[in-house]
């Protein structure tokens, strides 16, 4: 199976505290792959890494053959085009409507008449839902709407490689079924290939073809949806069935509450 | 203990020193990969013609009401000094020359750093703060050439011109205080100011000066920015930085222009 994106040995630290500690993964071509993982675990920097806005400490990313923290800003911004995040809070542009937003890429990249942009701008809105909304601004929207127009605004240029942090959150439970559906049928339909960041086990476990559950900078397991399902490690079961007790630790490091609350 | 002190005393100093290298070094680095607007920058004239709206259109009534009334204190101050001399004529020399050379370019570029240098930064921390310039980078949008450039270039054309009609209504402001309020003939207001303004001394200077500090207090604005800590507070501390610094470095600028062209001191 050939590799779309690939992370070779990968560490990262920021501010002293190591986020990423060699982390090797493949992101096969065509596939969904989705990465799982308690709050704080790194998951969007590891996005961030693929998209090359971050440099690791050590080893490699490597997207479509090319090793990412290699290339110069010229070749970055030729790379990106083919690339394609969702960001957690949709990091939609402000002072233009929701159609604009969507256009956006395909006015910068392509020159296509504005008839053509049109339409493939209001078929992007259809298929999340949102044409009616074409002309409201983003501070209109709600949050779950904006991360859609967002959705719509990173496909709009037809990627090679999409990256969804967090698209579930916030959304209600029919935007949600939707949204699982689409990210499924956008993959097959236009072959892509789909990374999917997220802490919403069953939906991610519902489209994905490969897992990678990713627990303080380390990768706990992977496999298939089936394969992580049915595995015997008490980590991973903890994080998959949400126990309350067990070797993940809910709390961000710290010392001892007796020692930060009864000083001695 | 004392010795201990005195170290962190060095430290803190040396420091201090290196942050302040590295925000030049930085805001050398993005000054150079902001004038780079090559290749890949679509409509460039259709959002320069947006900045020089923004910035020069929009800071039009504060720039020409400055000028109106900075021309009018002038002739206003001029007069009553020159009287004692017997001289009031040579008020319309005075307001033309002070103004052309320095209230023009150094005025219009404080109110600049205030209306308009404050307004890119906000602007810019914001789309920061709101990972708008993020999102452009992934989709492969340099927001150096389709955010900053045009800011920059826009600055760049409209402060000269700005400065330019401030001078305009600044000595249409002195002919009206001089000439209708106080009553000197305009024949000489006009006659002396004509024999003692040279075009390319007094004129060019001036404009040159206040491209010196279209360049300075633009990128100021847009540096900080572009650099700004990404919370309310960091946004207000950009904001207030590009007001204070740019119109330090205007005055200082100011200075060093001014003993340049008059030949040393």
């Amino acid at each position: 199976m050939e590799n779309f994106a690939e992370l070779v040995d990968l560490s990262f630290s920021r501010d002293g505290r190591l986020i990423l500690d060699r982390i090797s993964l493949q992101i096969p071509k065509g596939k969904v792959t989705a990465i799982l993982g308690p709050s704080g675990t790194g998951k969007t920097t590891l996005l961030r890494l693929i998209s090359g806005q971050l440099k690791p400490d050590s080893g490699d990313v490597m997207v479509d053959g090319l090793s990412v923290p290699g290339l110069s800003r010229n070749d970055l911004f030729a790379l990106r085009k083919r690339l394609s995040l969702l960001f957690q809070s949709g990091a939609l542009f402000t002072d233009m409507s929701v159609f604009e937003n969507v256009a956006f890429s395909l006015r910068e990249h392509t020159r296509l008449p504005e008839h053509m942009v049109r339409d493939l701008v209001l078929l992007r809105l259809q298929s999340v839902g949102l044409r009616g909304a074409a002309h409201h601004m983003p501070s209109e929207l709600s949050g779950g709407m904006a991360r859609r127009v967002a959705l719509a605004r990173s496909l709009a240029l037809d990627p090679e490689l999409i990256m969804y942090d967090e698209p579930f959150t916030g959304q209600d439970p029919i935007s949600m079924a939707v949204l699982v559906k689409l990210i499924r049928t956008v993959n097959d339909q236009l072959s892509l290939t789909s990374v999917l960041v997220s802490h919403d086990v069953e939906e991610a476990l519902s489209i994905a073809d490969q897992v990678y559950v990713l627990s303080h900078g380390r990768i706990i397991g992977k496999g298939t949806p089936e394969q992580v399902r049915q595995t015997h490690s008490p980590e991973l079961k903890q994080f998959l069935f949400g126990h309350v007790d067990g070797p993940v630790s809910f709390h961000y490091p710290s010392k001892p509450l007796e020692q930060e609350v009864l000083p001695l | 203990m004392m010795v201990k002190a005195l170290i962190n005393r060095v430290r803190f100093m040396g420091n201090g020193v290196l942050n302040i290298s590295a925000g030049v070094g930085r805001a050398a680095w993005f000054f150079i990969h902001v004038l780079s607007w090559g290749s890949g920058f679509k409509a460039p004239f259709k959002r320069l013609l947006q900045q020089v709206y923004q910035l020069g259109v929009l800071s039009l009534p504060i720039v020409l009401v400055a000028g109106l009334f900075v021309g009018m204190v002038l002739a206003l101050q001029g007069y009553h000094i020159l009287v004692g001399y017997g001289s009031q004529e040579a008020v319309g020399q005075m307001v033309a020359l002070s103004i052309l050379r320095e209230f023009g370019p150094v005025v219009t570029a404080l109110l600049f750093a205030g209306r308009a240098g404050s307004a890119l930064t906000a602007e810019i921390g914001l789309m920061k703060a709101t990972e708008q310039l993020s999102a452009m980078e992934i989709m492969g949008v340099d927001p150096f050439k389709r955010i900053m450039a045009p800011r920059l270039w826009g600055g760049v054309i409209t402060l000269p011109i700005l400065t330019v009609m401030f001078s305009v209504l600044g000595i249409y402001g002195g002919a009206f205080v001089a000439v209708e309020v106080l009553g000197i003939y305009d024949g000489s207001y006009w006659a002396n100011m004509q024999n003692s303004v040279e075009f390319n001394e007094d004129v060019i200077k001036g404009v040159v000066k206040s491209l010196v500090f279209a360049v300075v207090v633009t990128w100021l604005a847009i540096f900080h920015g572009w650099n700004a800590t990404p919370t309310s507070q960091g946004i207000s501390r950009a904001t207030t930085a590009t007001v204070v610094q740019a119109s330090l470095a205007v005055l200082a600028l100011d200075f060093i222009l001014t003993a340049v062209m008059l030949g040393g001191f």
